[in-house]
């Protein structure tokens, strides 16, 4: 294990990185804070900190409406970070790109405006098995509204989606088929390059889910040729509430607004509305702007360690962690996916898992139990819970080693 | 530390629960469900007179929840309707406040180290909430929230 451990330092100044993050210096319940729970939120270095507490302090202001200077600073930051985004993303031009509440807002903007106007009954809409709640319900309440079918992609026991049954599910029916690129509960990562490219050749369009890939691997929307990319920014070491939508231009143009409000319109009459242009048309009301101005920070923080680096050490990590978890006896891990980020999800034999998570959390450890808001993945476990250890650029062997000795306690008061 | 909630009664408890069976002439019955953690809970009692003959519990769910059931069960039994509910009021009471400790709750005082865990109060009450539920003969399951 030693071994190991010095391999995954190598090369990757962990501990310089942890300089960056204030929230991990602290102890809890007279323990090191070990954060294990990445993937229900990052935690934020001081660059976005700071970022968002310059903004409040010397430049706050309301952004596209004022003539004056710091409503000018304003709009720059934070229509900066939509500059940001595109070369994140390589999205062609920065106008295909909506700032969003997050991942959930995104999806629902899509299935509404997107949806209601191309939907209608007797279509079909495929998702897949592994999705968090917010990419099934928003597409269930549309197909209830329009009296189209939901089809779901099956997966196999290591959390592996079933490509040719995805291809039996395609028919010219299919209007959109939305997934996710990693999953929030197993760690997969699906092979959208391959999925979209079948659900193109099928004549449907596609919206990727990327909450969970977009802090982890890089991601090129170009590339990938999907038609909506959606994440949000505070599992990208960003602030909560802001995220983005990409869509592609033409089906962004045709879509009608989402909501209604200031800032979405070009002339308002009692009789007539014009829309704004694309992506404003779709952001209606005094945005997040602090939240805009902190993910630009983030994109910048990320860009400057490297996502590919990121990605890299975190495989690391996910290898230590999976080779230290399966030694403890009665663990069984759900999710081991060839593919994998690094998510370890996992049951022990007769322990709940909000039981493991109270015990851990008297370590010092911070791990999520429960159903990950993904109560369908659950069921095809047959587990009512999981524990989730999710691991960041951040984490380091030294704390997979107190997360099993954690372990190693949780066993001792329930055996 | 933690062996304050984990006391050695709610460990044994929830390793062997008591009346963790079905009871096929019980005349109430309620489900209970914790959407937070997915904790389900099948409750079944005979009420003769206005008093708890019997009761019993099936179900799946944390330490703390399966004790908790456990230990209601063992308390409930020879109780009227009133005191059930009274005995009901008292334990919630026991988990979300820091008023002295009741005496009335007998075996129950082993979930106070609850209440130094908010995060937890769900899982020792779905039960109770269950048992409301029957005692009161709603039909929809009890839950959590």
């Amino acid at each position: 294990m030693s071994t190991l451990s010095s391999q995954v330092s190598a090369g990757f100044d962990v501990e310089k990185i942890r300089e960056d993050f204030p929230v991990l210096k602290q102890t809890i319940h007279g323990r090191p804070l070990v954060y294990l729970d990445s993937a229900a939120t990052a935690q934020k270095p001081f660059a976005v900190i700071d970022a968002i507490r310059r903004f409040h302090e010397v430049d706050c202001a309301n952004i596209h409406r004022g003539v004056h200077e710091l409503s000018q600073r304003s709009t720059a930051a934070y229509e900066e970070t939509r500059a940001k985004a595109k070369r994140f993303l390589n999205s062609r031009s920065k106008n295909e790109l909506i700032f969003v509440r997050g991942t959930t807002e995104g999806i629902n903007l899509v299935a509404s405006a997107w949806g209601r106007t191309n939907v209608k009954a007797g279509d079909e809409i495929v998702i897949s098995a592994m999705e968090h709640h917010s990419n099934i319900v928003p597409w269930q309440m549309l197909c209830e509204e329009k009296g189209a079918k939901l089809r779901v992609i099956p997966m196999n026991d290591r959390g592996e989606l079933l490509m040719e049954e995805y291809e039996k599910l395609l028919n010219p029916r299919t209007r959109m088929v939305a997934v996710a690129h990693v999953s929030n509960a197993l760690g997969t990562i699906n092979p959208v390059r391959q999925i979209i490219e079948m659900a193109h050749r099928a004549g449907a369009l596609t919206l990727i889910d990327g909450a969970q890939a977009v802090p982890h691997i890089k991601v090129d929307v170009q590339a990938l040729d999907a038609d909506f990319y959606t994440f949000s920014g505070h599992k990208l070491v960003g602030p909560t509430g802001i995220g983005i939508l990409y869509g592609k231009s033409k089906l962004l143009d045709e879509m009608p607004p989402y909501q209604g409000g200031g800032d979405m319109i070009l002339t308002v009459t009692f009789e007539k509305t014009t829309y704004n242009d694309v992506p404003y048309k779709f952001e209606a009301g005094t945005p997040n702007i602090a939240g805009g101005i902190g993910l630009g920070a983030a994109f910048d923080y990320v860009t400057h360690i490297g996502i590919e680096q990121i990605a890299a050490y975190e495989h690391d990590l996910l290898v230590y962690g999976t080779e230290a978890l399966s030694q403890l006896p009665g663990l069984r891990l759900i999710g081991t996916a060839r593919e994998k980020a690094s998510v370890l999800s996992f049951v022990i034999e007769g322990i709940h898992p909000h039981d493991i998570g109270t015990v851990l959390d008297k370590q010092g450890i911070a791990v999520r139990t429960g159903h990950h808001c993904a109560q369908p993945v659950m069921d095809w476990f047959n587990v009512p819970a999981t524990t989730r250890a999710s691991l960041a650029f951040y984490n380091t062997t030294a704390e997979i080693d107190a997360l099993v000795a954690g372990l190693k306690k949780v066993k001792e008061i329930f055996s | 530390m933690v062996h304050d909630l984990y006391q050695e009664t709610i460990l044994d408890h929830s390793k062997r629960p008591r009346n963790c069976h079905t009871m096929d002439d019980a005349n109430r019955k309620a489900e209970g469900y914790n959407p937070l953690c997915g904790d389900k809970l099948k409750l079944f009692l005979k009420v003769e007179n206005d008093v708890v003959k019997d009761v019993s519990f099936v179900g799946s769910g944390c330490a703390i929840s399966t004790a908790s059931a456990s230990l209601m069960t063992e308390s409930l039994k020879g109780k009227t309707r009133d005191e059930a509910l009274k005995l009901l009021d008292k334990f919630h009471e026991l988990l979300t406040t820091d008023t002295a400790v009741s005496q009335d709750l007998g075996k129950l005082v082993v979930f106070c180290g609850v209440r130094d865990y908010p995060a937890r109060v769900k899982c020792a009450t779905l039960a109770w909430h269950t048992l409301k539920s029957a005692l009161t003969n709603v039909t929809e399951p009890a839950t959590t929230e």
